[in-house]
C-alpha cells in the first residue's frame, strides 16, 4: 500500500481517495454533508415535481429566498409577540413552526404566480421563472433593508442519537448521517423517499409523467392536464417553502439578502445529474455540496503526508483563493455534470410546452 | 419571428403600460411598508414624494442628467448583452459574471499601461475588457451548442465561479498594498473621468456606437439574418444551410462581449477593481432587454429608463427614506405585467396582437435539447 502511494501522481490521487473515506468515516462531517444538501435536494424536489408534469422551473431561487425571508420574518413576529422556552423535541417553539407554515404559503402562493404565467398565460415558462427570482430578490432586499431586524427567532436543535449509536464501526457515520441533523433535514429524506415512491408506484405518479410525456394522450384518456399540473407545481412551492425554512430557521438563524446564492439552479442541476427521480437528485445534492463539505473536512482534520503538506502549503501562500476554490467547487461540479460528462440524461418529452386543448368544433 | 410588420407606437404601449401598472403597484408597497418602516404610520403622499425625488436626482439638473447618462451606459451594453442573445434563442442571465471578467481583465490590463498615454491606455483596457467578457460568454455557447446543457443554469453557475475566482485573485495575488480594503493598484491613465464638472466620460461613446451597430448587424449583415433565424427555428436554419451550433457559440461571444465593454468601462470609471465588486447591471440588462423588447432601439429606451431610476434612485432614498431596492421590486412586477401581455391588454382594453404572443417565447424550447448542425 505505501509503495502505491508513493507513486507521482497517480500516488496523490490514492491518498486523496483514502482521506476522502477516512473523513467521511471517521471525520464526523457526514452530519454537515447532509445538512447542506438539504436544501438542495427539497429544490431538486420541487424541480422534478413541476417537470414530470411539463413545467420548467428556473424560479426555484427565487421561491427558496422569498420563503426564507418570509420563514424567519414570522418566527420573528411570533417570537416577539410570544416568548416560549425551548421543547425538548428539536428545540420546537411555537414562532418556529409558524415560521414554517408562514415558508411553505409563500412558496405555494409564488409557485401559484408561476403557474399563472406558465399554464394559464402560457409565457415562455423561462423567462417567468427568471421575473420570480428578480423580483424575489428586489422585494426581499428592499424589506430587510426597511425592517433591520437585530433579533431572531433561533433555529431548530439538531436530534442528538446516543454515542453507542455513532461510534458503531463501519456504520457509525450513516447514523450520524441521518441522526444528528434538525427536522428539516431529517423531513427531507422522508420525502425524497415518499415522493419517489408515489411518482413510480401510484396512480397520482403514473398521471403525473403521463402529462409531463405526452399531454395529448393523457387528455384522451381523461386526465385533466391543467388541472394537474397546477396541483403539481403548487406541490412544487411547497418544498421550495421548505427549503426556504430551512435556510433560515435550520442553518443559520439569520436572513442575508441573497442568501439562496444559487441553490436553486444547483438543485436544478441535481435534478438533471438524478435523472428526474428524487432519490437520483438528492444523490446529486450529496455529491454537489459534499464537495463543499470537504474544506470543512479538511480545515477540521487536516490530512497527513504530501497531500497534507501541499494543501497547507496553497493555504498559507493562497489564503482566499483556497478557500473559494471549496466554496466554488460545487458550482464548477454542476456546469461539468450539466455538460453530460456522467451521460445524457433526457428530460420529460413535454417538458416546457404549455398545453393548449384542442377546441371541438 | 424574422420580421413582423408592426408599428412602433403600437410596440410602445404595452410596455408603456407595464411602466405605469409596476409604478402603480410599487406606490401601493411603497404606502404598506410606511406601516412597517422606522414612522409606523401611513403616508398616501409617500410614492409621491419618492417619485418626484427619482425625477429630480435624474432629469433636474445638468449633473443629475449626466449621471442618469453614465448609469444608463452599461446597461444598454448589457441589455444588448441579454436582447442579442435572445434574438438567437438564447438566454444571457449571464450577464453578471462576463461583466466582472470584462472588468478585471480592463483592470489588470490597466495597471500595467497605468503610465501609458491616455489615447493608448484607454482603449488597450477596454479592448482587454471585450476579448475577456467574449471569452466568458465563449463558454456557456459552446456547452450548450456541444452538449446540451442550457446556457440559464451554466451561466449562473459562472456567475458565481467568476465572483469567486476574481476576489480570490485580488486578495491573493493583485492586491495593492497600502489600503484599508482589497483592491488593484489604480489604473492610472486608462481611467475613464469625468469631463466638464460632470460624471459624464469618454466611454458614453460606446455605448451610443454599440446600439446602432448592433441594429445594423441585425438586420442588414448576413450573420445577423442567421442570428434571427437560428432563434426563429434552428431546425429550419440547419436545412437552410446554416450551422445553429456555430451561430450559438457566436452569438453568446458576442452577448459577452458587451457585457465586458460594461464591466470595462464601470471599473475604468471607478479607477480600480475591488475584491468585491457588487453591480447590478448585469441583472438590470435582462430588464433591459425583456422590456426593450430585444429589440436594440427599444434597448436603448428602456436603458436610459432603468438609467433614470438608477442615478436618481440615491435622492428618493435620502429625500423619501424609500430604500434604492424599489427599483429593483419595479424592475420585477414591469417584467410580470409584460409576461402577461394578455393581462395588460385585458385592463386596458387592447386588441390583442395580429402574431403569436411575442417573440420572447422561444427560449424555453431548446431546454435540454441537443443541438444539432
Amino acid at each position: 500500500m505505501d509503495a502505491l502511494l508513493n507513486i507521482p501522481v497517480l500516488g496523490f490521487i490514492l491518498q486523496f481517495l483514502v482521506y476522502l473515506v477516512d473523513v467521511i468515516v471517521n471525520g464526523h462531517i457526514a452530519p454537515i454533508i447532509l445538512g447542506l444538501a438539504t436544501p438542495i435536494a427539497l429544490g431538486a424536489l420541487c424541480g422534478v415535481m413541476n417537470e414530470r408534469s411539463g413545467v420548467v422551473n428556473i424560479g426555484i431561487e427565487g421561491m427558496m429566498l422569498f420563503s426564507a425571508y418570509v420563514a424567519f420574518m414570522t418566527a420573528l413576529f411570533v417570537h416577539q409577540a410570544i416568548p416560549a422556552d425551548r421543547s425538548t423535541f428539536f428545540g420546537v417553539t411555537p414562532a418556529l413552526i409558524s415560521g414554517i407554515i408562514a415558508a411553505i404559503i409563500a412558496g405555494v402562493l409564488i409557485s401559484l404566480l408561476h403557474a399563472w404565467l406558465s399554464i394559464s398565460v402560457r409565457a415562455d415558462q423561462i423567462i417567468s421563472g427568471t421575473i420570480i427570482n428578480i423580483t424575489a430578490l428586489g422585494l426581499t432586499s428592499y424589506l430587510n433593508r426597511l425592517i433591520k431586524p437585530f433579533d431572531s427567532a433561533g433555529t431548530f436543535q439538531s436530534f442528538r442519537p446516543p454515542a453507542e449509536l455513532i461510534n458503531l464501526p463501519g456504520v457509525g457515520w450513516l447514523f450520524e448521517m441521518f441522526l444528528s441533523v434538525g427536522p428539516i433535514a431529517m423531513l427531507t429524506i422522508i420525502l425524497v423517499v415518499v415522493v419517489q415512491i408515489l411518482l413510480f408506484r401510484s396512480r397520482w405518479g403514473l398521471r403525473t409523467r403521463a402529462v409531463g410525456e405526452h399531454p395529448k394522450a393523457a387528455d384522451t384518456v381523461g386526465i385533466n392536464v391543467i388541472g394537474l399540473r397546477y396541483r403539481n407545481v403548487l406541490l412544487g412551492g411547497v418544498f421550495a417553502g421548505l427549503a426556504g425554512a430551512y435556510l433560515t430557521l435550520e442553518a443559520t438563524g439569520s436572513f442575508q439578502n441573497n442568501m439562496t446564492a444559487g441553490r436553486g439552479f444547483i438543485a436544478l442541476a441535481a435534478m438533471i445529474f438524478g435523472r428526474w427521480t428524487p432519490l437520483g437528485a438528492f444523490g446529486g445534492a450529496l455529491l454537489f455540496m459534499g464537495s463543499q463539505a470537504l474544506g470543512v473536512a479538511i480545515r477540521l482534520a487536516p490530512p497527513a503526508g504530501d497531500l497534507g503538506t501541499f494543501l497547507a502549503g496553497i493555504q498559507q501562500s493562497y489564503p482566499s483563493i483556497y478557500n473559494n476554490f471549496f466554496t466554488g467547487l460545487p458550482y464548477l461540479l454542476t456546469i461539468i455534470v450539466l455538460a453530460g460528462v456522467v451521460g445524457r440524461s433526457v428530460p420529460p418529452a413535454a417538458d416546457g410546452r404549455p398545453y393548449e386543448k384542442e377546441s371541438s368544433t | 419571428m424574422i420580421s413582423r410588420p408592426r408599428s412602433y407606437v403600437g410596440r410602445l404601449v404595452v410596455p408603456a403600460l407595464s411602466i405605469l401598472l409596476a409604478l402603480l403597484v410599487a406606490s401601493l408597497l411603497i404606502i404598506a411598508s410606511g406601516l412597517i418602516g422606522p414612522e409606523k404610520k401611513i403616508n398616501l403622499l409617500l410614492p409621491l414624494i419618492a417619485y418626484r425625488s427619482l425625477l429630480a436626482g435624474s432629469f433636474g439638473s445638468l449633473k443629475g442628467v449626466a449621471n442618469m447618462i453614465v448609469a444608463a451606459t452599461p446597461l444598454m451594453l448589457t441589455g444588448l448583452a441579454v436582447g442579442v442573445g435572445l434574438k438567437a434563442g438564447l438566454f444571457n442571465i449571464g450577464a453578471t459574471g462576463q461583466v466582472l471578467m470584462g472588468g478585471f481583465t480592463a483592470a489588470l490590463v490597466g495597471v500595467r499601461m497605468a503610465d501609458a498615454s491616455p489615447a493608448i491606455a484607454i482603449p488597450a483596457a477596454l479592448l482587454g475588457g471585450i476579448a475577456a467578457g467574449a471569452v466568458a460568454g465563449f463558454i456557456p455557447g459552446f456547452l450548450k451548442a456541444y452538449t446540451g446543457a442550457h446556457e440559464v443554469v451554466t451561466t449562473i453557475m459562472l456567475n458565481a465561479l467568476s465572483q469567486l475566482a476574481i476576489s480570490g485573485l485580488v486578495n491573493d495575488v493583485f492586491r495593492a498594498p497600502g489600503f484599508s480594503f482589497a483592491r488593484t493598484a489604480p489604473v492610472g491613465n486608462a481611467a475613464l473621468t469625468g469631463i466638464g464638472g460632470t460624471n459624464l466620460h469618454l466611454g458614453v461613446l460606446f455605448a451610443v456606437v454599440c446600439i446602432p451597430l448592433s441594429y445594423w448587424l441585425l438586420w442588414r449583415t448576413t450573420v445577423g439574418f442567421e442570428i434571427r433565424a437560428v432563434g426563429a427555428n434552428p431546425t429550419a436554419a440547419l436545412y437552410a444551410g446554416m450551422k445553429p451550433r456555430r451561430m450559438m457559440i457566436l452569438t453568446m461571444s458576442l452577448c459577452g462581449a458587451f457585457a465586458g465593454l460594461a464591466g470595462a468601462i464601470e471599473i475604468q470609471r471607478l479607477g480600480y477593481y475591488p475584491a468585491v465588486f457588487g453591480t447590478s447591471i448585469g441583472f438590470d440588462g435582462i430588464t433591459v432587454a425583456l422590456l426593450g423588447q430585444a429589440n436594440p432601439i427599444g434597448i436603448m429606451l428602456s436603458g436610459l429608463l432603468l438609467g433614470a431610476m438608477r442615478a436618481g434612485a440615491p435622492l428618493m432614498q435620502i429625500q423619501a427614506r424609500v430604500p434604492v431596492e424599489i427599483i429593483d421590486v419595479i424592475q420585477g412586477v414591469i417584467l410580470i405585467f409584460l409576461a402577461a401581455e394578455i393581462v395588460v391588454r385585458r385592463i386596458f382594453r387592447l386588441r390583442a396582437p395580429s402574431a403569436g404572443a411575442g417573440e420572447l417565447q422561444t427560449i424555453t424550447r431548446t431546454y435540454g435539447e441537443k443541438v444539432t448542425g
